[in-house]
């Protein structure tokens, strides 16, 4: 019998893992059903991470096999995948910061969860996330950022989506190195999380999941 | 007669480069009072951290990048082009602050010699970034995976030829250039020379020939500012500046994420390299402070924080080499400074096994009451002043923050007070509340 994928995956063998989507697309399995066995697996990477048994470069390896599983099923897929979705988040770090990886981190945990991400990516305006928040509908704003400079900016944000007369439409969340309960207060986000899967957490708590 | 350098104990050359910083060599006093100043504040930092006795008071050293620019409204894009402004905010902190080390302007470097060189690994203000940001690396894989064999096999090589011009548009043709160990006898004289015939690579010297230029324009000012603060009666407490071997790998040439896939694709690879690299940054770090005449070694510590790997990696990748790179700067005579962002929680059993009262460690996050318990009576500690209570907390949140710190980590001696990070920022209330606090309270009776 097959090894099983989301375990294989799960556990981090690489080659392993490869050699099993390899047989079941040979095999003639649906591709979708093997996607998903690969996103629950990454799902798992993400509790095991939340438990203190994984660490980022578990995070981040289990996104490079992700994305070579992506990349073989993709040419067979013969329709979309119809995720059932959570909800819309968007995401960006904020204008003057141009730090991506604890961002990227972020966006690609937070997908792998179910939710729909709008990635705004690096050193974005304020305005940009209004405009994403009001073109999308999404109820969560992630803010991210590692420099100092970063705190008056996530104020700044948070401040043009409150002029915007948002504020009351979304909960945002602020995270990043040097980022604390005294700076979340001052940027006035509705909480901050000191990792990815905090990040999950709370979008679940506030939209459900 | 004095004993010569290589019949000298580790402990006679760490003692002998503290003597060598203590007596300022060359520098102006302003006043007897700056020279009993200067001289207080080098004795305060050797007892702190090899806790012969007690130090008259806890250290205060506040470690920054943009911070003094920042106090006097100078942006960082004046910070990096115009020396003269930010040398001028670096002496009203001075004046106005009176910390107890003079953090150096040096750390800000020159935006025209960045510009010269075509710098690609970061961006700096006016260039990528806003006049109002700070430099910011740029994520990227510098080394590729397949250069790991080029890298150990002859590492400068790997620097001048495959590095360098990746990183520096203007310095792209010296990948034209023969390696050097190929010249060998007169037969491979001429042919060696061939390749800086070739108009790009003259190009490529004329550029580094003009930053060189520039490089003297900066250090000239640079230096004339340190040994004026020196004359005020401030030390620097940094002598010279190494890496972590891991971090020279994660920052300098793999890029975060690559090196974190590299942990499981590629082990061994790795392992040979971090091997590889370690006494080369030992060289650095003993260099630099025989050259600066006082014995610290900076060593920033980025990628084996809590969280960024696990116990197995951090006792497999990182710490080995960080521990001879430690072991290696401790031989020399060096003391080397671990600055540390980030948490160190699940590391911190490690330090026990370094030779004791031969090092400090600035924490950012770190518990500092575990820190303490563990390492109060053989490593020196410091910091953990959050920059989020710096930059948006008041004076009063300050004070009460540092007299716990005080009392917990100050306790007996080897602690240092500084901000958990090098602060790109600052707030002035703030700042005056964590010094002219510490001055009072952290007197040691």
């Amino acid at each position: 019998m097959a090894k099983d994928l989301v375990k294989t995956l799960a556990d981090l063998e690489e080659k392993e893992a490869l050699k099993i989507v390899e047989d079941r697309l040979s095999a003639g399995e649906d591709p979708l059903k093997i996607l998903d066995d690969a996103r629950r697996a990454v799902e798992l990477v993400g509790k095991r991470f939340s438990d203190g048994e994984y660490f980022i470069p578990d995070l981040v390896y289990s996104g490079e096999i992700l994305k070579e599983i992506t990349d073989m099923v993709k040419p067979k897929l013969t329709k979309a995948a119809e995720l059932k979705r959570l909800g819309k988040v968007v995401v960006g770090t904020v204008a003057g910061d141009i730090h991506d990886i604890g961002k990227d981190i972020v966006v690609f945990m937070l997908d792998v969860n179910g939710f729909q991400v709008f990635d705004l990516g690096i050193d974005v305006p304020a305005q940009k996330f209004v405009d994403t928040i009001k073109e999308t509908g999404s109820r969560v704003v992630g803010l991210s950022g590692f420099l100092t400079l970063a705190f008056q900016s996530m104020k700044d944000t948070v401040e043009t989506i409150k002029k915007a007369g948002l504020r009351n439409e979304v909960k945002i969340m602020i995270g990043g190195g040097q980022i604390d309960d005294q700076v979340k207060g001052f940027t006035g986000a509705d909480a901050y999380g000191k990792d990815a899967m905090e990040a999950v957490k709370l979008a679940k708590g506030w939209i459900g999941g | 007669m004095e004993k010569k350098w290589d019949e000298m104990s580790a402990k006679e050359k760490r003692e002998s480069r503290f003597q060598t910083w203590l007596s300022a060599q060359g520098v102006q006093f302003q006043s007897p009072e700056a020279e009993a100043s200067y001289k207080a504040a080098v004795l305060r930092l050797k007892d702190a951290v090899l806790m012969e006795k007690t130090p008259d008071r806890v250290p205060i050293f506040p470690l920054g990048t943009f911070i003094q620019a920042y106090l006097y409204g100078v942006t960082p894009h004046e910070s990096m082009y115009d020396y003269g402004k930010l040398l001028s905010a670096h002496r009203r902190f001075l004046q106005d602050y009176k910390p107890d080390y003079y953090g150096s302007p040096a750390f800000i470097g020159s935006g025209k010699i960045l510009e010269i060189l075509g710098y690609k690994q970061y961006k700096w203000p006016g260039h990528g970034v806003s006049e109002n940001s700070v430099y910011q690396y740029v994520e990227g894989e510098y080394m590729q995976a397949e250069d790991y064999q080029a890298l150990i096999d002859d590492p400068s090589d790997f620097w001048l030829r495959t590095w360098m011009p990746r990183i520096f548009a203007a310095l792209e043709p010296l990948r034209h250039l023969s390696p050097f160990p190929n010249l060998w006898e007169v037969v491979g004289v001429s042919g060696q020379m061939i390749p800086f015939g070739i108009p790009d690579v003259q190009s490529a010297l004329k550029a580094l020939m003009e930053a060189g230029n520039e490089a003297m324009a900066w250090i000239q000012q640079i230096m004339g500012f340190e040994m004026e603060a020196r004359g005020m009666g401030f030390p620097t407490a940094i002598g010279g500046a190494a890496k972590a071997p891991f971090d020279i790998l994660a920052d300098t040439l793999r890029g975060t994420r690559a090196m974190m896939v590299d942990m499981y694709r590629r082990p061994e690879m790795v392992l040979k390299a971090l091997e590889r690299l370690t006494p080369l940054y030992i060289k650095q770090g003993v260099g630099m402070a025989t050259f600066a005449g006082n014995p610290v070694v900076f060593i920033p510590l980025h990628k084996g924080a809590d969280g960024f790997m696990s116990d197995e990696q951090f006792k497999t990748f990182y710490w080995p080499t960080l521990k001879g790179l430690i072991l290696g700067l401790v031989a020399e005579g060096c003391v080397p400074f671990l600055f540390c962002e980030g948490s160190y929680n699940t590391r911190l059993e490690y330090l026990t096994e370094l030779p004791k009262r031969s090092c400090f460690w600035i924490f950012d996050r770190t518990d500092m009451a575990k820190a303490k318990k563990l390492l109060g009576k053989t490593i020196c500690i410091g910091g953990n002043v959050p920059s989020g209570m710096i930059l948006t907390g008041t004076a009063e949140e300050v004070k009460a923050y540092c007299k716990n710190l005080i009392d917990v980590a100050g306790k007996g001696g080897g602690y240092i007070m500084a901000f958990g990070t090098a602060m790109d920022e600052g707030k002035a209330d703030t700042i005056h509340a964590m010094i002219d606090f510490t001055k009072e309270y952290g007197v040691y009776k």
